[in-house]
C-alpha cells in the first residue's frame, strides 16, 4: 500500500475551485452561493471530525462505541431526510418515518453483510462496519428522500383526483396506487442509474478509493459489486418501507385523504 | 287479502322486520321498505375550519324524492355533503336502509352514497377509462355519442365534464345521490336533460337524492322540500310543493 499523502496546499487548491464557483454564482446573481459555501464548510468540518472519531474508534474497537456512532449517524440521516421534504408529515412522523425506514433497511443489510458475507473478526470490526453502514445510510437516505418528497408533493398536487376517486367508492389503496408506484420508482432511480453506468461512465467512489490506496483492481471490483448490490437492496427496502407507511398515514381509518397530516 | 300497499311482502316473510317501518301518511298505515337516508346530528369536523361550522343536521331524505339544499356560497353546503359521504371527519351518524355508515368499510359506504362534486376531476387519459360500466343510453341522453368514451380528458369543456361526471357517478349504481350543484355550468337544454336523467334514475332505483342549487326555480321544479342554510348557520326545512 503506497498512498501519496495529501498536503494542506493540495486541499486548498481543490477548495479554491469551489470558492471560484461560489464567486461566479454571486457575480451572475444565481443565488445558491450561501448553500454551496455552507455545504463546503460542513464537508470539511464533518469529515475532519469523522477522521478523528474513526481514529479513536479504530483504536478502541469496542462494540458500544460503534453502536453509539451508528446511532449518531442514523439520527443525522433522519434529520436530513426530514429537512429535504417540501411537504413533510407533521409532528414526530416527519422525523420518525424516514429514520425508522432507514433503521430497518440500512441496519439489517449491514448486519447481513457483516455476519454472513464479509465475516470480519470480530464481526463489528470498525474498519468494516462503519464504512459499510455509512455507505448504506447515505444511499438509502437518497432513495427515501426522493421517494417521500415525490409522494407528498404528488398527493398535495393531485389531492382533488384522489378525493374524486374516493368519492366514486374506490379503496384508498386504489386511489393512491399510481402515486405509490411512481414514488417507489423515483426513489430507486439513483441506484438503478448507478448500477447501469457503473464502470462504463462512472468509476464508483469506493472502488476509486481502494484503487488509489493500492488495492489490486479485481479485489476492488469484487468489493464494489458487493457494495452496490447491498446498496440496491437497502435502498429498495428503505424506500418501499417509507412509501408504504407514508401512504397509509395519508389516510385515516375511514379511508379519507388527510392532507392536514402534511405541512 | 286486502291489506293496502304492503311492499315488499317477501321481506316480512323472511322475518327481517328491522328493514320495515310504519309511516303515517295519506291518512293510512303503509309498510315501507326503507332506503331512506337518515342523517342524525351530522356536523363536519374538518380540521382548521372550526369557525365556519354549520349547525348539526338532523334530516330524513325520503326514497325516490329529491330534497333541495340551498344557502349562500361558503356556508358549508359542500362540506355537509362530504360529511354525509364520509369523505371528511364529522360527528353524528348517517344510515341508509338501516345500514349505518361506520358499520361498513368507508369505500363501500361511498359506493352506496355517492357524492358528486361541482367540479369533477379526471385522472386517466381517456374518458372511458373512468367508467365502471358505461351506460350508453344515459350518455346519449346527456347529449353524447358513443365515441365520447375515447375522448381525451384534457380536451373536454367544463360543461361536458359536469355531464360526464354525472354519467360516471350513475354508472356505479349508487343507492343515494348527493349532488353538489350538478347543473352549475350547463345551458338550459342540458340542465333539463340532467334533471330528467336524475329523476328517472331516482324513480327506477328508488333512491333518495340531496340536490344543492342556487336556482330557486330549479328547486321548485324538482323538490317537495328545500333545506336552506340561514346566516346564523342553522338549517331550516320548508315544503315548497305539496
Amino acid at each position: 500500500m503506497n498512498l501519496i499523502s495529501l498536503s494542506a496546499i493540495d486541499l486548498s487548491i481543490a477548495a479554491a475551485l469551489v470558492l471560484f464557483i461560489a464567486l461566479l454564482q454571486w457575480w451572475m446573481r444565481l443565488g445558491n452561493t450561501r448553500a454551496l459555501l455552507t455545504a463546503g464548510l460542513r464537508t470539511v468540518a464533518q469529515l475532519l471530525l469523522l477522521g478523528l472519531v474513526l481514529k479513536m474508534v479504530f483504536a478502541i474497537s469496542g462494540l458500544s462505541w460503534i453502536v453509539l456512532m451508528s446511532i449518531v449517524m442514523l439520527l443525522a440521516a433522519g434529520r436530513e431526510v426530514m429537512v429535504r421534504q417540501k411537504r413533510r408529515f407533521i409532528g414526530s412522523w416527519g422525523f420518525l418515518l424516514g429514520t425508522c425506514s432507514m433503521f430497518v433497511s440500512a441496519f439489517s443489510v449491514t448486519l447481513l453483510a457483516l455476519l454472513v458475507i464479509v465475516q470480519p473478526d470480530p464481526w463489528y470490526l470498525p474498519r468494516y462496519s462503519i464504512p459499510l453502514l455509512g455507505m448504506l445510510l447515505g444511499n438509502t437516505l437518497n432513495g427515501i428522500t426522493l421517494g417521500l418528497d415525490n409522494l407528498t408533493r404528488s398527493v398535495w398536487e393531485q389531492s382533488r383526483s384522489i378525493d374524486g376517486r374516493l368519492a366514486l367508492g374506490e379503496t384508498w389503496r386504489s386511489a393512491i396506487s399510481d402515486i405509490r408506484r411512481d414514488s417507489i420508482r423515483v426513489g430507486m432511480i439513483p441506484i438503478i442509474n448507478a448500477m447501469s453506468v457503473a464502470g462504463l461512465v462512472s468509476l464508483p467512489g469506493m472502488m476509486t478509493g481502494q484503487i488509489l490506496a493500492g488495492t489490486p483492481p479485481i479485489e476492488a471490483v469484487k468489493y464494489q459489486i458487493l457494495i452496490i448490490f447491498l446498496i440496491a437492496a437497502g435502498t429498495g427496502l428503505g424506500t418501499i418501507t417509507a412509501i408504504v407507511i407514508g401512504c397509509r398515514r395519508l389516510f385515516d381509518d375511514r379511508e379519507r385523504l388527510r392532507l392536514d397530516r402534511l405541512c | 287479502m286486502s291489506i293496502p300497499l304492503i311492499r315488499p311482502a317477501a321481506t316480512f316473510a323472511l322475518g327481517e322486520k328491522e328493514h320495515n317501518y310504519y309511516t303515517f301518511s295519506h291518512n293510512s298505515y303503509q309498510v315501507h321498505f326503507m332506503p331512506d337516508l337518515v342523517i342524525s346530528n351530522v356536523q363536519s369536523q374538518v380540521p382548521g375550519l372550526a369557525e365556519q361550522r354549520l349547525a348539526a343536521l338532523d334530516l330524513r331524505l325520503p326514497e325516490a324524492e329529491i330534497t333541495g339544499l340551498t344557502g349562500p356560497s361558503g356556508s358549508g353546503k359542500s362540506l355537509l355533503l362530504r360529511a354525509i359521504a364520509d369523505l371528511d371527519p364529522s360527528t353524528g351518524e348517517v344510515s341508509l336502509a338501516d345500514c349505518s355508515w361506520r358499520s361498513v368499510p368507508a369505500h363501500e359506504w361511498r359506493k352506496k352514497v355517492a357524492y358528486l362534486p361541482t367540479e369533477s376531476d379526471w385522472w386517466f387519459e381517456t374518458v372511458g377509462e373512468h367508467f365502471f360500466q358505461p351506460d350508453i343510453d344515459s350518455l346519449q341522453r346527456l347529449g353524447f355519442e358513443k365515441d365520447v368514451l375515447n375522448w381525451k380528458v384534457l380536451l373536454i369543456s367544463s360543461g361536458e365534464k359536469q355531464r360526464l361526471a354525472l354519467a360516471r357517478c350513475l354508472s356505479r349504481l349508487p343507492e343515494a345521490l348527493l349532488l353538489d350543484e350538478p347543473t352549475a355550468s350547463l345551458d338550459e337544454a342540458h340542465t333539463c336533460a340532467v334533471e330528467q336523467l336524475v329523476s328517472e334514475y331516482m324513480r327506477q332505483r328508488t333512491v333518495p337524492v340531496f340536490w344543492v342549487s342556487h336556482d330557486p326555480e330549479q328547486l321548485k321544479r324538482l323538490t317537495r322540500r328545500v333545506m336552506s342554510i340561514q346566516p346564523d348557520g342553522s338549517i331550516n326545512g320548508n315544503f315548497v310543493n305539496r
